[in-house]
């Protein structure tokens, strides 16, 4: 089975690389852009086909690793 | 003074540790690897140095955090213990959740290499007795995510309880904008936790202990733990 977490700033929370990127995007002329904010964006293969039990071991890996909760939220999708 | 540094894929500042602890305790630190479940028997004080571990992949310092010897480590240090996070150790000791907040990336997203000067906010601890409160060192930095930021509420906690132990301040000894080069929250450089065991800081004393490197303003913190030590014995 295939999941996807999406790791996110936390409103709130400055991001420079964000902040650089909004930038540059607005110096190469590319129209409308308000603001950005950079994420992460991990694509997990799991063994197990039992989607609940998947659902916890990836909130599991996200709390214990791939997110760090003071700053960033976490999204869970399984594919 | 019996310390142990800890060492991680990716850690470059822990010979430069070894040598300043050896220099000012005397003795020479054992150097821990980070596969290891236990600290030597004995142990003094833990020091986490600086580097790169692994990479800064994923955050920096979060897979060093979850190494085998940070659950000995934590363990240490609920005892009382003493840890001393240094830069990179600094952020391990965060993600490890020893210490509150997080280490952000520089405000104006470069890497900054330079001395700074920090103002020792009390003298009453063992990660500051070898300074007078107000007194103002320097140390140099080299960091690019150093920008120390936590939510209002613990900052006004660590404010309230006196856990600011350093702050990045002008040469003057003034703290303002114009030396917050990495814009830390309340210019923050270096806090203890609630138990006052455990001091992460990003600035590396340990390059300023002996005259070749042009100052010596970092052995105080040295010189103070090993003080305390002696006077616990």
């Amino acid at each position: 089975m295939k999941a996807r977490v999406t790791v996110t700033l936390k409103s709130g929370i400055l991001d420079p690389q964000g902040k650089a990127i909004e930038g540059a995007l607005k110096s190469l002329g590319v129209d409308g852009v308000a603001s950005v904010r950079q994420g992460k964006v991990f694509d997990i293969e799991l063994a197990d086909s039992d989607r609940a039990k998947a659902e916890a071991a990836l909130k599991d890996a996200a709390d214990k690793l791939l997110a760090n909760t003071v700053i960033e939220n976490y999204r869970v999708e399984l594919l | 003074m019996k310390s142990a540094v800890l060492v991680f894929p990716g850690i470059n500042r822990e010979r430069d540790m070894a040598r300043a602890l050896k220099l000012i305790s005397g003795k020479e630190p054992a150097m821990v690897w980070h596969a290891e479940t236990s600290l030597p028997s004995g142990t003094d004080l833990v020091v986490v140095p600086g580097g790169f571990s692994y990479g800064d992949y994923l955050r920096c310092g979060a897979i060093a955090a979850r190494a085998p010897i940070m659950n000995a480590v934590g363990d240490f240090a609920a005892k009382g213990g003493l840890v001393l996070g240094v830069c990179n150790g600094f952020q391990i000791l965060c993600e490890a959740g020893l210490l509150p907040g997080v280490l952000m990336r520089n405000a104006e997203i470069k890497f900054v290499c330079r001395n700074a000067h920090l103002r020792v906010e009390r003298s009453d601890t063992p990660f500051t007795r070898g300074y007078n409160a107000g007194q103002v060192i320097r140390v140099p930095v080299a960091h690019g995510e150093g920008n120390y930021e936590a939510d209002e509420e613990t900052l006004k906690r660590l404010e309230g309880e006196g856990r600011v132990l350093y702050r990045y301040c002008s040469a003057d000894g003034v703290v303002g904008e114009a030396s917050n080069f990495n814009g830390a929250a309340h210019s923050i450089a270096g806090i203890v936790n609630d138990g006052g065991n455990v001091l992460g800081m990003m600035p590396h004393p340990e390059n300023h202990v002996e005259d070749i490197m042009g100052c010596t303003d970092g052995r105080g913190l040295f010189a103070g733990l090993v003080q305390h030590l002696e006077k616990a014995a």
